[in-house]
């Protein structure tokens, strides 16, 4: 078996027969075979972000660069809407926007969608957006569940931001576990907080937001930066929104685990749980695999993840582990393991055949195929701080793949040879042959004028 | 006649000792091709170097590729974390260097560590070997700037062990520490990939990783565990077909003949100068026997024997 590198080809002038072979053979043109990537899955739909505006009577005051902080982000979204690409759908929920009383139970259900999602007039939207006056609470749960509503479901990623000047004034709900719970539901929701107002308590919950969701948190101090973040997320929804994985579900035993085509995964992983994975895997074949956990709560400082593989019975193939302590937005590893070529996979299938007499069944169905089937072990060492809820888990991501498998290079030189020793031996054996050579010819000469 | 001959000998021996000098020069001239490779590509499709990427992916999934020679300079809060990908090849030794211009130290409330981690194309941690990962800045501290040199890429490794392979790798910019209140604060990020080496540099010879290190980031399809023996064929054809994948090496050109040679190394140019070499040898130690010249009055055997005179003409020849 020939083992090849392919390499650059040299620009100097050729030695060797070889090159003007290599030379004839590029000016021939033979077609180079084209191995294309292939192109990003196209998007089913358009990358859709609705815009969640705090219009409650906070928003007067006027500390952003001198500016109330509502004028601050009418002006920022008149920029943003004229900006818009022309491919993002787009939409406007308003909360506290109409009920100026003082009824708690009227003010915290007002929340109303203001634009619905989808191609913006721009005018329309600018015109809708410069209308709004503080007015009411702050219903921020309610208002992501009518945010949530408004984009609907889909195999893509939608997007909220929530520009907010305030703590909620309305829990229950408490708005980071309405985010968590959108976040459950597995319907691809980011959520991106934005924050007109610098105290502990609005941090804390709009960090709790964005955390649960994936999504970030950014602490406005002037109108440019606001303009500038909108923007940048609006550009993120249309460049990540098709990227979602497949939902799967674990299992506890190897047996029932689900079989997994190449692909990215989401699950979720309570603490100290384990979820099981099954990927068939051919003779030739390497399997990649790769975990992510990310711990949507609080946690305790240290941490980890380790992915194991496993044959059928539980013996370990390979595993990766990743620990670390400190804040983190996600702990991951990955392995690699390849079946071993199929003399060896065919002994070690019926070597297991018969020393599982019980399992026949599911070695039985593995033999068939000609493929191993490899177990995926993900568990996880987060611990979660006090009373900190531990339902749902941890969104865990899961990217299968398998391809074919590297054999081990075997020699790197195909007969060629390296290095100075090499000259000199070389130089030497011409030498000697050289004076040999001529000592016998010189005998010859001598011995022919002799006679 | 032999003259014309030598001459042409002499011609050949010159080539040939030409031919290590440009053999020799071949490694260190690898290097800069393949940087000037890789921003020749990069400037074939955008004419000059490419503008800074002013985005950043928020996961491992949504990592925003960088192309070669790119650069990104990303507005950014305190406390997100920042994904970028890029393709590495094999024998590149890349540096990943990163710099943030904080909010104005009036704003914050303490010092902040900020952090480069890289990971392969399977999300494992990769050292660095080189270059501070963790840059913390004092509150008065307008900029904190960090580095992280991978090991260089190897052409090929064992399954098991955990070495840089051709394929994508992620940056995570992430706040490691900082005060609880800073957090949303915005902050300025650049980063600059430098890359260096090239192919002929890497280890082992000979190795080849048959498919790169690239995720695919399609949603992958589960089979309920009731039905085992359909995904098997499902799962061969997956990879190959409409799988989509993050940032990949670029492929080395491949032909009818790169089964059959090893492709250009600096081998070829060790083995030929060493065939060279030796046959200059040989023609010089052919020579010397041929042409002891200065020692021929001290009577050597074909002085001696030239003497007689039919064998005249002959000398003169030898004598020219």
């Amino acid at each position: 078996m020939i083992t090849t590198k392919r390499r650059r080809p040299a620009r100097a002038a050729g030695l060797l027969g070889a090159l003007a072979i290599t030379a004839g053979a590029l000016l021939s043109g033979l077609p180079a075979h084209a191995d294309e990537p292939g192109a990003p899955a196209a998007p089913t739909e358009a990358p859709k972000v609705d815009l969640v505006l705090d219009v409650s009577g906070s928003m007067r005051a006027t500390d952003i660069e001198g500016k109330s902080r509502i004028s601050v982000a009418q002006q920022s979204l008149n920029d943003v809407i004229d900006a818009l690409p022309a491919e993002t759908d787009f939409g406007i929920r308003t909360l506290g926007a109409t009920y100026p009383g003082n009824d708690k139970n009227e003010g915290c259900k007002d929340t109303k969608q203001l634009f619905p999602v989808g191609k913006t007039d721009k005018v329309e939207a600018k015109t809708a957006v410069a209308t709004l006056r503080p007015t009411g609470w702050t219903p921020i749960g309610l208002a992501l569940r009518g945010a949530a509503q408004d984009l609907g479901t889909g195999p893509t990623t939608r997007r909220i931001v929530l520009i907010t000047d305030g703590e909620d004034s309305c829990a229950p709900p408490d708005p980071c576990d309405v985010a968590r719970e959108l976040a459950a539901q597995g319907i691809h929701l980011v959520v991106d907080t934005l924050g007109l107002a610098h105290d502990d308590k609005t941090r804390q919950q709009l960090l709790c937001i964005a955390n649960a969701t994936g999504g970030t948190f950014t602490d406005v101090r002037t109108q440019a930066q606001l303009t500038q973040k909108v923007k940048q997320l609006v550009g993120r929804a249309g460049d990540t929104h098709s990227v979602t994985p497949a939902k799967a579900a674990g299992t506890d035993k190897c047996e029932t685990a689900p079989l997994l085509a190449p692909g990215v995964y989401s699950d979720r992983e309570k603490f100290s749980e384990h979820r099981v994975y099954r990927v068939p895997v051919k003779p030739g074949q390497e399997l990649r695999a790769s975990v992510s956990v990310t711990p949507d709560r609080a946690v305790a400082r240290d941490y980890g993840v380790l992915l194991q593989a496993t044959d059928l019975h539980g013996q370990e193939l390979v595993r990766g582990t990743d620990a670390g302590s400190g804040r983190t937005d996600v702990a991951s590893t990955g392995v690699r393991w390849s079946a071993p070529d199929s003399d060896g996979a065919s002994t070690s299938a019926s070597a297991s055949a018969s020393g599982a007499s019980g399992k026949s069944g599911a070695s039985g169905a593995s033999g068939a195929s000609g493929a191993s089937t490899v177990c995926l072990v993900v568990s996880n060492s987060f611990a979660g701080q006090a009373g900190v809820q531990a339902d749902p888990g941890l969104p865990l991501e899961l990217t299968v793949d398998v391809t074919a498998a590297s054999p081990a290079p075997d020699g790197p030189a195909m007969g060629l040879g390296h290095g100075w020793i090499l000259l000199l031996v070389l130089t030497l054996a011409g030498l000697l042959a050289g004076l040999v050579f001529g000592w016998l010819a010189r005998w010859r000469i001598a011995v022919w004028q002799e006679n | 006649m032999r003259t014309t001959l030598k001459a042409g000998l002499l011609a050949l021996g010159l080539t040939a000792l030409a031919a290590p000098v440009a053999g020799a020069a071949s490694p260190s001239a690898a290097a800069p091709s393949a940087s000037a490779s890789a921003s020749a590509s990069a400037s074939a499709s955008g004419k000059g170097p490419k503008p800074a990427l002013t985005n950043a992916g928020t996961s491992f999934l949504t990592a925003i590729t960088l192309a070669p020679g790119q650069d990104a300079d990303v507005p950014a809060s305190t406390g997100d974390y920042l994904y970028w990908a890029f393709a590495a090849s094999e024998g590149q030794t890349d540096t990943v260097q990163v710099n943030v211009d904080l909010a104005a130290s009036a704003d914050r409330h303490g010092p902040q560590t900020w952090t480069v981690e890289l990971f392969d194309g399977l999300r494992r941690r990769q050292s660095c070997t080189a270059g501070q990962q963790n840059g913390t800045a004092e509150q008065s501290a307008g900029s904190v700037a960090m580095s992280c040199t991978l090991r260089q890429i190897r052409s090929w490794a064992e399954p098991w062990s955990g070495d840089p392979l051709p394929g994508t790798y992620y940056i995570r910019l992430s706040v490691n520490d900082a005060s609880q209140q800073d957090l949303g604060l915005a902050a300025q990020v650049k980063v600059h990939i430098g890359a260096k080496g090239g192919a002929d540099d890497a280890q082992p010879e000979g190795g080849e990783l048959k498919a790169p290190l690239v995720p695919p980031v399609n949603p992958g399809s589960t089979t309920a565990p009731a039905a085992p023996a359909a995904p098997s064929a499902s799962a061969s054809a997956a990879p190959s077909a409409g799988a989509s994948h993050a940032a990949a090496p670029v492929e080395p050109e491949s032909h009818w003949y790169s089964d059959l040679f090893s492709g250009w190394n600096t081998r070829w140019w060790w083995t030929a100068a060493g065939g060279a070499l030796a046959a200059l040898a040989g023609v010089a130690g052919y020579t010397l026997t041929r042409h002891p010249r200065g020692r021929r009055p001290s009577g050597g055997p074909v002085p001696r024997q030239a003497q007689g005179p039919q064998s005249q003409p002959q000398h003169d020849q030898y004598r020219n």
